[in-house]
């Protein structure tokens, strides 16, 4: 029971705690990160380098007065926070880090993760919501559109991948890219999954749910305390889970040389992707929002499907 | 559709680059409570009253500091020592009302009154922003090394008569005939 299997109590401890840890540090690594990108220094003041300024986040945030405003929807408004977190969480059940270390094989892993992309919504529209208030029902609107229409080409982007591994299977797509990533062949549904994630996890520069500068932070305008910190966190959470996706279905997961053990492959392919989220930030304008959709279901759609679509020719051609 | 390409991509990616290479570039800041920053000789700061380099007080109490003053923060008294000296009795520069322009080192006919690189002055009092003479003086000649406004000024003091200052022609005895 206390060794490291597929399923096993320590794989499912050590992921839980891994992966929260390290969605929190990311508060750091990104303030951090966007300092550099834009000349400063960033958070270097508590602790080495500033890596305790997490610890003093989370004091501030948790001695915070958590208020719940009176015209709130008092029972979804405490709901929202918990589910964006909970669903994210549950996504990690089916990533493979390495042979070892995973909590389920499912055989339907990447419908798995899509659903649960898709309640991850829910979060957010109950959240803007219940708040009650104009700016966060216009950020939750925004969020609604978004993520429903970005949902489906990010799951076309996915079937090229599919196509080629023939597999639901998270840990058979990687093992399957044993002779070859998936990034040469399916660069396209890359890039589609690539902008999609960005999208989804609700990231700069398509933070449109909650863009500070026009509506005031959008669907947790009204949150507070523990409860924005869950917002936080579990955004967070989303840019891991995106990056540890990218790196399962593109990027041969924990596959490579055998110099370095294979967590350390996932944590290094992974870590890039998350660099690369925060680069985005620093250097990518948010587009208007009747761009990002027109952009969306204009180009990207017909794009995934014409991917899709050479991929299965191929595929049938060559069998 | 190279156009769109280049809208979409190709823009796209050259700034994440751009950005991505300020990775490598030192940062503009200056932390400033550990890294002191350079300040100007010339730099108008807190102000303070200069000694001479006889260490007597220059100011005069000629009063041309509160009267330059814009924002009327300089409260001075003029007296007089038995011999002769003129010298401020009290000397008030209320700091909370100071823009630290600079005039009254400009209107100073003595060089008494001078400007310093020095801007930390916060105080968690207001009444702690008021400064005395006494704290305001200071034993240095400050930024005129060797000034001195009685050996040089036509004034008449004890110990120095008419006409015995540095560079200074004898009066003029306009009752003689003598060339």
């Amino acid at each position: 029971m206390f060794s490291f299997a597929v399923g096993s109590a320590l794989s499912i401890a050590s992921i839980l705690l891994v992966v929260v840890a390290l969605a929190a540090m990311l508060i750091w690594v990104e303030r951090r990160l966007l300092g550099f990108w834009q000349e400063r220094l960033g958070p270097n003041r508590v602790g080495w380098f500033g890596i305790l300024q997490v610890v003093a986040d989370m004091i501030k945030i948790f001695t915070k007065e958590d208020w719940v405003p009176p015209f709130a929807d008092k029972f979804t408004f405490v709901l929202a926070p918990a589910i964006i977190m909970i669903v994210v969480l549950m996504s990690f059940a089916v990533i493979p880090f390495t042979p070892e270390v995973g909590v389920i094989d499912s055989n339907v892993g990447v419908l798995f993760v899509l659903a649960m992309a898709s309640l991850g919504a829910y979060s957010v529209m109950l959240g803007g919501l219940s708040s009650n208030n104009k700016y966060a029902l216009l950020g939750s609107l925004r969020a609604a559109a978004q993520m429903v229409s970005y949902e489906v080409f990010m799951g076309i982007s996915l079937l090229g991948v599919v196509v080629l591994s023939g597999s639901f299977n998270l840990r058979e797509i990687v093992e399957t890219q044993a002779d070859g990533w998936y990034i040469l062949p399916q660069c396209i549904g890359f890039l589609i999954f690539l902008i999609a994630g960005v999208a989804e996890s609700h990231r700069l520069p398509f933070d449109i749910p909650e863009a500070e500068q026009e509506i005031c932070a959008g669907y947790h305008t009204e949150y507070s305390g523990m409860k924005f910190g869950m917002f936080f966190v579990g955004e967070y959470l989303g840019l891991v889970l995106i990056s540890s996706l990218i790196t399962v279905l593109f990027f041969g997961g924990w596959l490579g040389p055998a110099f370095l053990p294979p967590i350390v492959w996932f944590s290094l392919k992974a870590g890039v992707f998350i660099a690369f989220f925060i680069l985005m930030r620093a250097a990518l304008p948010r587009p208007r929002y009747d761009q990002l959709m027109s952009y969306g279901w204009l180009f990207l759609l017909p794009l995934s499907l014409v991917n899709l679509l050479i991929t299965g020719a191929v595929v049938l051609g060559t069998m | 559709m190279f156009k769109l390409i280049e809208d979409t991509l190709l823009s796209q990616a050259v700034t994440l680059w751009g950005v991505f290479r300020k990775l490598f570039v030192k940062a503009d800041t200056v932390q400033y409570p550990d890294e002191p920053p350079y300040m100007f000789p010339r730099w108008r700061g807190r102000i303070i009253l200069s000694r001479d380099p006889d260490g007597e007080e220059r100011c005069v109490a000629c009063n041309l500091c509160a009267v330059a003053c814009p924002v009327d923060c300089i409260a001075l008294q003029k007296t007089e020592t038995e011999d002769g000296r003129w010298y401020p009795e009290f000397f008030r520069i209320n700091f909370s009302r100071c823009i630290m322009c600079g005039f009254c080192e400009e209107a100073c006919p003595t060089n008494a009154i001078q400007l310093t690189p020095d801007f930390e002055m916060a105080e968690y009092e207001r009444q702690d922003m008021v400064w005395e003479k006494e704290d305001l003086l200071i034993d240095g000649v400050g930024k005129y090394h060797d000034y001195n406004f009685y050996r040089v000024a036509g004034k008449q003091v004890a110990g120095k008569d008419k006409g015995e200052a540095l560079n200074e022609a004898q009066p003029v005895d306009v009752r003689s005939l003598l060339p």
